[in-house]
C-alpha cells in the first residue's frame, strides 16, 4: 500500500510539468501579449506611453524573448512562490488569489461534503426499494435537478430568500467583514453565508451521483456474494451497507477526481450571479483581457487540483478494493 | 398442527412446494409441486437439467430466493435443533427466526466460489462475521474458530489463508474457504448447489470427498443440488430426480441408478457416455428441448420429449406420486395414477 502511494505520488512530479506546459502554451496562444493590449488602451485614451516603462517590464518578463525563456522564468518564479504580477490588478498575483483559492476550496469542499451527505444515502434507498414510490420521487427530483442549471437555482433562492425574509444571500461574508482582517466573527459570519452557494453548487452533483450510487447498486445488488451473506443470516440492513454498498462505492470514489475541480470551475457561472469572491470570476476576467499571468495561475492551480482529486480518488481506491491493491 | 408431524429420523420435509415469479414475458412456474424429504445425517442428491428448479428450491428453503411471498405455497418442514418443528414457508422471510436458522441450523454452498465471496473483505473477515451473527463470542474467539474450521476443510497454513482475499486463492481454496464459512456454525443441513461444477475434475474429486468425510464428522445432513450423475452416484444415499419444477422420481442411489422408472431418469442415465464405448458411437442426448418456462405442456411435463408417451393420458393430467418399492415413488401414468391419499401421507 505503502509503496502504491508513493509510486502515485511520484507520478504527480512529471504530471504537473506537464500540465505547466500546456497551461503556459495556452495563456500564449492569444495574438499578443497585456503589453499590446496595455498600450492599445493608454493611447485609445490619449493618454502618452512611458517607452522606458514599457520597456522595463518588458524586459521583466522577458516578454519578446524566445517562448521557453518566458516559460523558464514563469517556472522559476511560481516555484519561489512567485506567480507574477497581474497587469490588470497591478498586484502581485499571490496576492489576489491567495484568499480566494483558498475560499473556494472551503466552498467547494463543502459543496462536495454536502454532495456526498445527500446523495449517498438517498441512491442506497432508490436502489433498495427501485420502484417504489420513494424511487421515482427520487429520480423525478434528480432528474430536474440534472436538468436545471446551477445559476437558475441561484437566481430562484436569492429572489426567494429575498421576497420572503427580505435577506441578501450573495457574497459570502456580511459587508461588515468583507475586508475585515480574519477573525472568529468572521469565519462564523462566512459559515453562516457558506451554506446557500454550496447548496446551489451541490445540487446538480447531488442529483448526477445519485443515479450513479443507484445504477452501481443496482449492479451489486443481483450479485452472489449478497445472496451469501443472506444465506448466513445478516439482516438486511447491515448486509447491503456492509456488502453491496461497499463495492459500489468504487466506482463512486474514482469520480472524486473530476468533482473537485468541476466544483472549482463549474461554480464561475453561480460565483457570478451570488457574487461570491471565489476565483471563478476572476479566471474570467483575466481571460478576457489576457492577464495572462493571473490566468496562468488559476489554471495552473485548477489543474492541480485536478490532480490531486485524481491522487486522492486512487489512494482511496485501493485503500477501499483489495483488488487493486495487490497486483 | 398434526399435518406438521414427521417420523424423529426426518429432518427436512418438503411436500408439494411451489414458486415462482413474475417476469415481463409472463409468469414462470420455477417450483411446481416439488416433494421430497431428508433424513437426518443422509446425502440427498437432487439432479436435473438447467432451469428445472433445483437452484430455487434450495434457495425457498432458505427463504432467499427472492420470490414474492404470494407465489409460495406447500410446506417445507424443518425440524430445528431445539426440536421444535416448523413450516419455514410460513416465517416472514427477512425476520429474526429464519435468519436465526439460516447459516446455524441450514447453511448454503454455492456453484460459483469466486463471485460468493465479497470481492472487497478477507474470507476470514467474512467468516467470522458468520460465526458472529449466530454466536455471542469475542473476535478473538471467533478468529480462533475460524482457522479450526479452515483447517478442518484442509486448506494449508490456515493463519495465513485467513487474511486473504477471494482473488487470491485458488478456485479449490476457495470453496474449501466456502464450507469453513458454511460449517463454521455446525448447521444440520447443507445446501450444496452445484459446489463442484465450476471446479477442474481433480478438484472436484477432493471436494465432493470433503463434503462426504465433513458430513459424517459433523453429522449433518447435506442435500447435492447438480446436474452431474457421476457426484450423485459418488456422495449420495438418496436421489430425487426433478423436471421442470417436480420431482418425478425418487430413490435410494442403488435403486435408482440400478433400475430406474421414469422415462426422464432412463433418458438421462442414457445420457451418461460409457468408458469402453467405441470411438464414433453415437450420444445419446435426452430428446427435445426443455419446453419455455412460459409455456409449460398440461398434464405431465415430460410428455412433449417423452419416448413411452401414452397418447390421450399424459398430456390430460399429471400423475401422482406412485410406490414401486420401499423408499423408490415415480409420478408417471406408465407405474399408476399415484398412490391413495392417506397412504401418500403415511
Amino acid at each position: 500500500m505503502a509503496g502504491y502511494v508513493l509510486q502515485r505520488l511520484l507520478l504527480v512530479i512529471p504530471t504537473v510539468f506537464v500540465i505547466s506546459i500546456i497551461t503556459f502554451v495556452i495563456i500564449q496562444l492569444p495574438p499578443g501579449d497585456f503589453l499590446t493590449s496595455y498600450i492599445a488602451t493608454l493611447e485609445s485614451g490619449g493618454q502618452v506611453v512611458d517607452q522606458a516603462q514599457i520597456d522595463a517590464l518588458r524586459a521583466q518578463y522577458g516578454l519578446g524573448e524566445p517562448v521557453y525563456v518566458q516559460y523558464w522564468k514563469w517556472v522559476v518564479g511560481v516555484l519561489s512562490g512567485d506567480f507574477g504580477h497581474s497587469f490588470q490588478w497591478k498586484r502581485p498575483v499571490v496576492d489576489l488569489i491567495g484568499e480566494r483559492m483558498a475560499l473556494t476550496i472551503a466552498l467547494s469542499v463543502a459543496s462536495l461534503l454536502l454532495v456526498w451527505a445527500i446523495s449517498l444515502p438517498i441512491g442506497i434507498y432508490s436502489a433498495v426499494r427501485q420502484y417504489s414510490p420513494g424511487d421515482y420521487f427520487f429520480t423525478f427530483i434528480s432528474f430536474v435537478g440534472l436538468g436545471v442549471p446551477n445559476f437558475l437555482f441561484a437566481l430562484v433562492l436569492m429572489w426567494w430568500a429575498y421576497s420572503q425574509f427580505g435577506m441578501s444571500v450573495g457574497g459570502l461574508f456580511s459587508p461588515q467583514y468583507a475586508d475585515a482582517p480574519w477573525s472568529l466573527a468572521k469565519v462564523l459570519d462566512f459559515l453562516s453565508h457558506l451554506w446557500i452557494p454550496a447548496a446551489v453548487l451541490a445540487i446538480g452533483g447531488i442529483a448526477g451521483l445519485i443515479r450513479i450510487m443507484r445504477a452501481n447498486l443496482l449492479d451489486e445488488l443481483p450479485k452472489l456474494y449478497v445472496t451469501t451473506a443472506r444465506a448466513k443470516g445478516m439482516g438486511e440492513t447491515s448486509l447491503v451497507l456492509k456488502y453491496p454498498v461497499r463495492v459500489a462505492l468504487n466506482p463512486f470514489v474514482s469520480t472524486i477526481g473530476w468533482t473537485l475541480p468541476g466544483l472549482v470551475s463549474g461554480s464561475i457561472i453561480v460565483s457570478v450571479v451570488l457574487n461570491l469572491p471565489t476565483t471563478g470570476p476572476m479566471l474570467l476576467t483575466a481571460l478576457q483581457s489576457q492577464d495572462m499571468y493571473l490566468a496562468g495561475a488559476i489554471l495552473l492551480m485548477l489543474s492541480i487540483l485536478t490532480v490531486i482529486g485524481t491522487l486522492i480518488s486512487d489512494v482511496l481506491l485501493a485503500w477501499l478494493d483489495p483488488r487493486i491493491r495487490f497486483n | 398442527m398434526t399435518d406438521q408431524a414427521m417420523p424423529a429420523d426426518m429432518l427436512l420435509d418438503v411436500r408439494d412446494l411451489r414458486t415462482g415469479f413474475a417476469l415481463r414475458e409472463g409468469y414462470v412456474r420455477a417450483v411446481d409441486g416439488a416433494s421430497f424429504h431428508v433424513r437426518r445425517g443422509e446425502t440427498i442428491g437432487v439432479v436435473g437439467e438447467s432451469g428445472c428448479g433445483k437452484s430455487i428450491t434450495a434457495r425457498t428453503i432458505l427463504r432467499i430466493a427472492g420470490t414474492s411471498d404470494d407465489s409460495l405455497a406447500g410446506k417445507v418442514i424443518f425440524r430445528r435443533s431445539s426440536g421444535e418443528v416448523t413450516d419455514l414457508l410460513e416465517l416472514p422471510h427477512s425476520g429474526r427466526e429464519i435468519r436465526r436458522i439460516r447459516g446455524a441450523e441450514i447453511a448454503m454452498i454455492f456453484q460459483e466460489p469466486m463471485t460468493a465471496f465479497s470481492p472487497v473483505h478477507t474470507i476470514g473477515n467474512q467468516i467470522i462475521e458468520a460465526i458472529r451473527l449466530h454466536q455471542s463470542i469475542s473476535k478473538e474467539e471467533a478468529r480462533t474458530a475460524a482457522v479450526d474450521m479452515l483447517r478442518r476443510v484442509e486448506m494449508s497454513s490456515a493463519e495465513k489463508r485467513i487474511d486473504a482475499y477471494p482473488h487470491q486463492l485458488s478456485g479449490g481454496m476457495r470453496q474449501r474457504a466456502m464450507i469453513a464459512m458454511a460449517l463454521v456454525c455446525r448447521p444440520q443441513l447443507l445446501l450444496a448447489d452445484e459446489p463442484t461444477t465450476a471446479l477442474d475434475v481433480t478438484t472436484q474429486a477432493q471436494i465432493l470427498g470433503l463434503i462426504r468425510q465433513l458430513k459424517d464428522d459433523l453429522g449433518m445432513s447435506v442435500m447435492m443440488i447438480t446436474h452431474d450423475l457421476g457426484v450423485v452416484a459418488e456422495t449420495a444415499q438418496t436421489v430425487a430426480v426433478m423436471y421442470l419444477g417436480k420431482v418425478v422420481e425418487m430413490a435410494d442411489v442403488k435403486s435408482l441408478f440400478r433400475d430406474p422408472k421414469h422415462p426422464y431418469t432412463r433418458a438421462l442415465l442414457a445420457s451418461i457416455p460409457k468408458l469402453g464405448r467405441r470411438a464414433g458411437e453415437p450420444l445419446h442426448p435426452v430428446k427435445g428441448m426443455v419446453p419455455s418456462p412460459f409455456n409449460r405442456p398440461i398434464g405431465c411435463p415430460f410428455h412433449t420429449r417423452c419416448p413411452s408417451a401414452m397418447p390421450g393420458i399424459c398430456e390430460k393430467s399429471m400423475p401422482g406420486k406412485t410406490t414401486v418399492a420401499g423408499g423408490h415413488t415415480v409420478s408417471c401414468f406408465l407405474f399408476g395414477e399415484g398412490d391413495k391419499a392417506e397412504e401418500q401421507s403415511a
